[in-house]
């Protein structure tokens, strides 16, 4: 019998979901300022994407090496580690929600071992919420982007992170935006070559946007660190660049990357012909489009939605980080992908006006530093957008959804012959979005899809895209256990 | 710097990294003997190895391995000491662990 079943229920004043920059900020001010807190986060130990480190059990990181912002880390951290040792915080790692309910008491989390064990995870039960679950890394198919070896490039980021090793030799990594820096940087770092960084986005983009990113003048200094260590490295850093297939050698079963066409692209992401070229000897690629922030528990809930400067589906907030459900906060990438910093900032305001017992609104702090932080957030959008001309890059053949393996050439059809346009209408005609990663991975390129190459796809579709029954895959078993019973 | 390279690509890499114990952890993967560094994830122990596929695709029998990184995509998945689904990039290595993939028959990938 697992925990769910023998109702075992944690309560508290406030409930948090994740242990990221946003997550563990929120833990650190609501504790602070007298609320009871239980914090529910999938992974092992705190950090979230951005401070993800080794196991702390084999390996101390004093020293922040290969960390942004590590100060701030300890500093939250001893924060959070003292409040739990006050009784004021309750930790729960290793333990994923799979869904949330509202009802005039306040929130109630389902959990579920990350890890399968012996048993199922407690219930939480809390007057608010604040769901700070991050994201993801935003993906856009292309020939041979199923062959092992083709990752994520956040994903590179964690393995580099969270095992202390690289996870190849040779490295191609593509997409948009300055994460892309940080991940080249870390590999090369690390002592793993960079063949190349592909940007699809040119430099001049920026240029309309320099105001805001004036507002923000670590930026500048931390992308003055990435060029010194790109130059130390001699790492190619191609703009306008992007590839265009993946290829791999090996009998079918067996194939993995090995090499990487790649050509130059306009404005609009459309393939300059005459400039395609090849890098040979490559053993990963790392893809990076952006992120998608982690909507479904706020869509489960009934949060309000709008679509952000990078075409992510996000929650709306107030000056608090409170949503549109009254007592549930949205705090970093779920209010819109912004970073670490904002990520923190947001955190605070959250945690501080969830603890507040009465509804009268104390101001939140920080709001100037947020609003710098969301300009420059808002100019880095607008300066790697995903490139219009992407669905050009595909063949009929290529695998779109990587779960149920369906292809370009199947979406177009459904949304040719059978006038399929949103996510959800796409997903029920071709099962794209319909396996073990319910469209995370797939969702915004099958909107794009359905939408067609002429525009980016609307909140109402993405938002079907996000819609999902179980924010985890659970089993049976602490499903059923759902049902009201005498056991 | 070519070792330095190496690293990742083979060997129980992350146990040569510095501020690492030297002690390794022993798993099997398919009945196969596999040594790996205390507090890595399966993935990447595998991917030391060499190993970067361990599962097939449904329809395609299309290899997999990593993508995510992270508990997201569900490809990585295989079953550790019985347990079926389980995602390698976020369960750790431990000493005597049992991990079988499912890759076709076919498929040489594991190699
Ligand atoms: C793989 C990856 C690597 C990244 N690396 C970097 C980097 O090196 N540098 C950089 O500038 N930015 C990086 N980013 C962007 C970075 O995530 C953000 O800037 C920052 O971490 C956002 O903070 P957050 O608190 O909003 O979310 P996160 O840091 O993502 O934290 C969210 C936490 O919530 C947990 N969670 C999510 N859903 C659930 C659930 N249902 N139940 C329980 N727990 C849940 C997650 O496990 C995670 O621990 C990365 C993003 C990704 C996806
Ligand atoms: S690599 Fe995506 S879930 Fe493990």
């Amino acid at each position: 019998m697992n925990d769910t079943t023998t109702g075992r229920t944690e309560r508290a004043d406030v409930a948090i979901v994740g242990a990221g920059p946003a997550g563990l900020a929120a833990a650190v001010a609501a504790a602070e300022s007298g609320a009871a807190v239980v914090l529910v986060d999938a992974a092992a130990q705190p950090g979230g994407q951005f401070w993800r480190h080794r196991p702390e059990g084999i390996v101390q990181e004093r020293d922040g090496r290969g960390h942004h912002g590590w100060k701030t880390y300890l500093d939250l951290r001893a924060r959070f580690d003292a409040g739990r040792e006050r009784g004021q915080i309750t930790y729960l790692p290793g333990l994923q929600v799979w869904m949330a309910e509202k009802d005039d008491a306040g929130f109630t989390l389902r959990t579920t071992p990350t890890v399968a064990g012996p048993v199922g995870g407690p219930a939480v039960a809390a007057r608010r919420l604040i769901l700070s679950p991050g994201g993801y890394d935003r993906q856009l198919p292309v020939p041979g982007w199923d062959l092992p070896g083709v990752m994520a490039a956040g994903g590179i980021q964690a393995f580099l992170k969270g095992n202390g090793s690289l996870p190849g030799r040779r490295f191609v990594i593509a997409g948009t935006g300055p994460f892309l820096l940080p991940v080249a940087a870390g590999i090369a770092e690390a002592g793993g070559q960079v063949v190349a960084v592909l940007e699809s986005s040119s430099p001049a983009a920026w240029l309309p946007h320099l105001g805001a990113a004036a507002g923000v003048p670590e930026k500048a200094l931390e992308g003055a660190e990435y060029a010194a260590v790109f130059a130390r490295h001699r790492i190619p850093y191609r703009t306008r660049n992007v590839v265009t297939e993946v290829l791999g050698s090996g009998s079918r079963g067996s194939s993995r990357v090995t090499a990487v066409r790649s050509a130059k692209v306009d404005a609009k992401g459309k393939v300059r012909p005459g400039t395609e070229r090849g890098y040979a000897d490559v053993d990963v690629v790392g893809f990076g489009w952006g992120f998608t922030p982690q909507m479904e528990l706020p869509l489960s809930l009934g949060a309000e939605t709008r679509l952000d400067a990078d075409g992510s589906l996000v929650g709306v907030v107030n000056e608090r980080q409170e949503s549109s459900v009254p007592g549930l906060f949205l705090a970093g990438e779920v209010t819109g992908v912004g970073g670490a910093k904002l990520a923190v900032l947001e955190g605070l305001a959250a945690g501080a006006a969830a603890a507040v017992r009465d509804d009268a609104a104390r101001a939140a702090p920080g709001l100037h530093a947020m609003a710098r932080h969301r300009r420059f957030a808002e100019a880095m959008h607008r300066a790697h957008p995903v490139p219009a001309g992407w669905q050009e890059w595909l063949t009929p053949a290529t695998v779109v959804c990587r779960c149920e393996e369906v292809t370009a050439g199947q979406i177009t059809e459904a949304r040719e012959m059978l006038e399929a346009r949103d996510a959800r209408t796409i997903k029920s005609f071709t099962r794209a979005g319909m396996g073990w990663c319910q469209g995370r991975v797939c969702g915004f390129a099958a909107a794009c899809l359905g939408q067609g190459p002429a525009a980016p796809p609307s909140a109402e579709s993405l938002s079907s895209a996000a819609r999902r029954p179980l924010a985890a895959p659970v089993g049976i078993g602490e499903l059923a256990a759902l049902e009201p019973s005498d056991s | 710097m070519s070792t330095k390279a190496q690293r990742g690509a083979g060997g129980p890499a992350a146990a040569e990294q510095p501020g690492s114990p030297q002690e390794t952890v022993t798993i099997s993967f398919d009945g196969r003997p596999l040594t790996a560094a205390p507090g890595q994830s399966i993935g990447s122990a595998l991917v030391a190895q060499g190993i970067v596929a361990w599962r097939s695709t449904r329809k395609g029998a299309r290899p997999r391995g990593l993508f995510c990184g992270i508990g997201i995509c569900f490809d990585c998945l295989l079953t550790v000491d019985g347990a079926t689904n389980q995602r390698a990039c976020l369960v750790e290595v431990c000493e005597g662990m049992q991990i079988e993939g499912s890759c076709t028959p076919d498929d040489g990938s594991r190699a």
